[in-house]
């Protein structure tokens, strides 16, 4: 079996310290050792951004990093998103623009839709497409996902 | 001006509302818990090993190194499970194969281990030797004369008391399945028709692509009952078939659906894996866990129906359809699944979405060494729309007749009874048909992109229609096509609405609450659903052919208003009134005419709950849809309502690189009546889309029974930034039958797009393709003549 390494990071802000094989995956680590299950498989190969989380506030594709990687580093998943004051705006945003239908891609999207959001908080729907061209979904045809995200970024009273 | 007595009343009503979906929070939280997230103590990891020949006799499996793996628990070949029996809409498919392999995807050994790692290796270890045999992986040459036969003999397997019974008879031909279907005389039309056309269409592979890989757990309690977490779409068939398959009681078998990561029609079968996590959970005595990696995901779940499609059409002199022949092969793969009977829903788009006289319909499934097609979102109606959508085009041009008017002129109206027995009750298809064109301008796009065919300019437009006719009532296949609700009421007024419907993301969890709201006139959070779990729910039919609104809304509502009956009859005479004096809105009991309340619905249950009497307020239901089966000659009215839609596509092609973008979809529907604004729209959408990637980018390549593009970088789904404008409008049509008027809309927007799509390329360049998807390679070759169009084959009658 293979050597175990030893690292630290802090997860949603808490530090937390494992011991990872070498070739373990982010995702794995996350999902197998930690409980974050709202970070997804939907590929292993990078191409879908189901397993999208933040390192050191970029997005990645937890299933193309290393575990050993995450060492030192300020690790964000679903989970911490969700429990932040613009997480919240989002998923209210996701919620009642019907952007969720399965629901599996959900989570990567919306990592990805903060770090777009993070980046340029003027994002236009144009420039939002193109920051969710990694997050493949198959029931919503995006379209509700970008309202969704749009709305998160310039917050309007009603939805209806 | 103050409300009317009638707008207050309604003010409150649900009804074509955006209701947001009750699982959306959670699952925009990382919170809800799919069947990946679930982990059973003391579960072991299962992993199956697949052949690495497309066909083969198998010689030899040596597991022994396979079985020192530390961690390995159980390493199992058929020969391990002698009492297994076959899976498949025939019966004709061993979970494990024993000494014949038919397709890459064929299962040979599995393990289950203490983690995914062990058994991974383990299956490494395994050693298999094959004799190659003659493949045929193109379904005309294996009608052929002299084609390799893949269930040449008859398949048998030990019966219950031990002596073998053939389980599939031996199959001569390569013929899977047969359907011939007709009405009026096509001899006769041809000899009326002052133009007929004849064309053969290519509809190629592509698989579902649910975002969650497919999965299951599997535990056997110490009695021998066994619990199944499990992502299928139709529990309580599915209860009975791996009953059948363990030779135990249906009723020892337990069937959890945890959220589902997709569906679209992939899980309504049995696929091996299943049972052979059941056969290691059987032998280990443990729960077992099984879970897909995407690439398996793509080898080894179904596709879509391909299907090789020749059609004859013909019309007469004033535009009028005199007939339509149609003659399919299937290429149904190695072992039969739901793609086999997808002639059940084209033959309905060939005979009855237009009115045709004289029709003849005929398709073979043959059996080939690919992969094996299954049922999917629409179910054979994409690939039937995409042929009649042409030639609708074709006759109109060929007559010069406008498009629209040719459509018009042949468009089935309500209260029509087609010759194959389809009733349609309510209709709104000419509404479509002009809805959409008077939308998107059709009319006057068509005629103005022509003009541009010659222009010298290298991007040109185009626009196309399509239309499709789909069950949106139920679809009597089965004995029963109903479902079975349970309601109750506590004490605060809260109602627990237990169904037989499952949600499968498409939200019917949220509209069945919301019809019983709109019943007992209490608001949407006060309902909690519980629909997946076999021990808990009424039996259903399964999520299918777009009934769960239909079937699982009119069971809900037939539940809600036996519980509104009984409150309203112990209320009245305490209220001096009749019960239909009284009705229930807002939280209360009120009186019909001017809305005044009368009492809150909690304080009554308490006070009925708590009286000398001591009541509670629980109700069942069970709705039988009005449908009934087809006849042997395929006739029959198979469902209580039919949905209907216009698209119009409008496109822009790069003649030079023979990229095609899709700009818009104009779309209408007949959905009877919307219930839930966001939901529907929702459907719709991802509908649109995922009928986008099918016409566009979606190809799932099979070369020699091997799929080459098994991953997400090579099988072109669409993306975020593709999307296209999307304009829809509803027709309420009201159906007399439906939920509140509604009808099933699931699989509707998904079914014309491609058709549309391949009508707008010839709009825009007078090339036309009759084989998807319209990649860029292919459209710049068809541009330049250089295409192969689709042929068919000479020696296939
Ligand atoms: S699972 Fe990481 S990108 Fe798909
Ligand atoms: S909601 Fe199902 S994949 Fe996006």
């Amino acid at each position: 079996m293979s050597a175990l390494i030893e690292i630290e990071f802090r997860l949603n802000g808490i530090s937390r310290r494992v011991s990872v094989p070498l070739q373990m995956s982010a995702l794995e680590m996350l999902r197998d050792m930690m409980g974050q299950h709202g970070t997804k498989y939907g590929c292993g190969e990078g191409e879908c951004g189901a397993c999208t989380i933040s390192v050191d506030h970029r997005t990645v594709n937890s299933c193309l990093k290393f575990a050993v990687d995450c060492d030192g580093r300020d690790i964000q998943t679903i989970e911490g998103l969700a429990a932040t004051p613009f997480g919240e705006t989002l998923n209210r945003a996701m919620v009642e623009h019907g952007a969720v239908q399965c629901g599996f891609c959900t989570p990567g999207i919306m990592m990805q839709a903060q770090q777009v959001l993070t980046d340029n908080p003027d994002a236009s729907r144009a420039q939002i497409q193109r920051g969710l061209e990694g997050n493949l979904c198959r029931c919503t045809g995006y379209r509700k996902i970008l309202d969704a995200i749009e709305a998160a970024a310039h917050p309007s009273p009603a939805v209806d | 001006m103050a409300p009317t007595p009638r707008e207050e009343a309604f003010a409150d009503s649900l009804i074509g509302r955006r209701v947001p979906k009750l699982d959306a929070p959670d699952k925009a939280s990382g919170r809800t818990r799919y069947l990946h997230d679930i982990n059973v103590p003391g579960q072991l990891h299962a992993k199956i090993l697949r052949a690495t020949e497309v066909h083969a006799r198998i010689v030899s499996i040596d597991v022994e190194a396979a079985r020192r793996v530390p961690g390995v628990h159980a390493v199992i070949t058929a020969a391990d499970v002698p009492w297994q029996r076959p899976i498949g809409i025939t019966k004709d498919h061993m979970p494990l194969k024993a000494d014949i392999v038919r397709s890459r995807r064929d299962e040979i050994a599995a393990v289950a281990a203490d983690t995914v790692q062990a058994a991974q290796e383990a299956l490494r270890l395994i050693r298999v030797a094959y004799e190659p045999l003659p493949i045929v992986t193109n379904s005309a040459q294996a009608l052929g004369p002299g084609a390799p036969l893949l269930h040449g003999e008859d398949l048998r397997v030990p019966g219950r008391n031990g002596a073998l019974e053939v389980v599939h008879k031996a199959c001569s031909d390569n013929v899977s399945m047969a359907y011939e279907y007709g009405h009026g005389d096509v001899s006769q039309g041809e000899r009326e028709s002052v133009v007929v056309v004849e064309d053969v269409f290519w509809l190629h592979y592509v698989t579902h692509c649910c975002m969650g890989v497919s999965g299951v757990i599997a535990e056997f309690d110490a009695s021998g009952s066994l619990l199944l977490y499990s992502n299928t779409q139709v529990p309580f068939l599915h209860k009975r078939e791996f009953a059948e398959l363990l030779g135990i009681d249906p009723g020892r078998i337990r069937i959890i659906q945890p959220p589902i990561g997709g569906g679209f029609g992939s899980k309504l079968d049995i696929y091996p894996f299943e049972p052979i996590a059941i056969f290691l959970a059987k032998i280990t005595r443990r729960p077992v866990k099984l879970l897909f990696t995407r690439e398996e995901e793509f080898i080894a779940s179904p596709t879509r129906q391909p299907v090789l499609l020749k059609l004859r059409s013909g019309c007469d002199r004033e535009g009028r359809l005199t007939f339509r022949a149609v003659d399919t092969i299937h290429d149904n793969g190695a072992y039969t699944s739901w793609g086999a009977t997808t002639p059940f829903v084209m033959m309905q788009t060939i005979s009855s979405l237009y009115r045709v006289p004289h029709c003849h319909y005929r398709t073979r499934a043959v059996y080939t060494n690919n992969p094996y097609a299954g049922s999917f979102r629409g179910y054979g109606n994409l690939q039937a729309t995409f042929a009649v959508e042409a030639h609708m085009d074709k006759l109109a041009d060929a007559l010069g007749m406008d498009a629209l008017e040719f459509r018009l002129l042949n468009a089935q109206d309500p209260g029509e009874s087609t010759p194959q027995g389809m009733h349609f009750r309510s209709c709104g298809f000419k509404e479509c048909l002009g809805t959409a064109a008077e939308r998107s301008d059709y009319a006057a796009k068509r005629r103005r992109n022509l003009e541009h065919w010659n222009d010298g300019n290298p991007v040109k437009r185009g626009i196309g229609m399509a239309s499709m006719l789909h069950v949106g009532g139920g679809a009597k296949m089965y004995p029963s096509d109903g479902c079975g609700t349970i309601i109750k009421l506590d004490d605060f007024a809260k109602v627990t609405l237990i169904t037989g419907a499952s949600e499968i993301g498409q939200g019917s969890e949220t509209v069945l609450a919301l019809l019983v709201c709109e019943e007992l006139g209490l608001p949407i959070d006060s309902v909690t659903v519980v629909n997946n779990d076999t021990a808990i729910t009424p039996w259903d039919v399964g999520v299918h052919a777009s009934r769960t609104t239909f079937i699982g809304g009119n069971s809900a509502i037939g539940a809600a208003r036996k519980a509104k009956r009984k409150i309203l009859e112990i209320a009245a005479p305490k209220a001096g009134r009749t019960p239909d004096d009284l009705d229930l809105r807002g939280g209360h009991i009120v009186l019909r005419a001017t809305g005044e309340r009368i009492q809150e619905i909690g304080k009554f249950l308490r006070s009925l709950h708590f009286s000398e009497k001591a009541e509670l307020v629980m109700t069942t239901y069970y709705y039988e849809p009005p449908s009934v089966h087809l006849d042997r000659n395929y006739k029959g009215n198979v469902s209580a309502a039919y949905a209907w839609a216009t698209q119009v596509a409008e496109v822009e092609v790069d003649t030079d690189t023979g990229i095609v973008r899709l700009l818009k979809i104009t779309a209408a529907h007949d959905v009877g009546r919307v219930l839930n604004r966001l939901g529907i729209e929702g459907q719709i959408e991802g509908g649109i889309v995922m009928g986008q990637g099918y016409a566009l980018s979606e190809d799932l390549l099979v070369e020699d029974g091997v799929i080459r593009n098994p991953n997400f970088r090579d099988y072109k789904l669409v993306t975020a930034p593709e999307i296209p404008e999307m304009d829809v409008s509803f027709i309420e049509t009201m159906d007399g039958e439906g939920p509140q008027g509604a009808k099933g809309v699931g699989e509707a927007p998904a079914i014309c797009i491609a058709a549309a799509v391949a009508n707008a390329i010839y709009n825009a360049t007078g090339t036309r393709i009759y084989a998807l998807p319209f990649t860029p390679e292919k459209v710049y070759r068809a541009l330049r003549g250089s295409n192969m169009p689709p042929k068919w084959p000479a020696d296939a009658a």
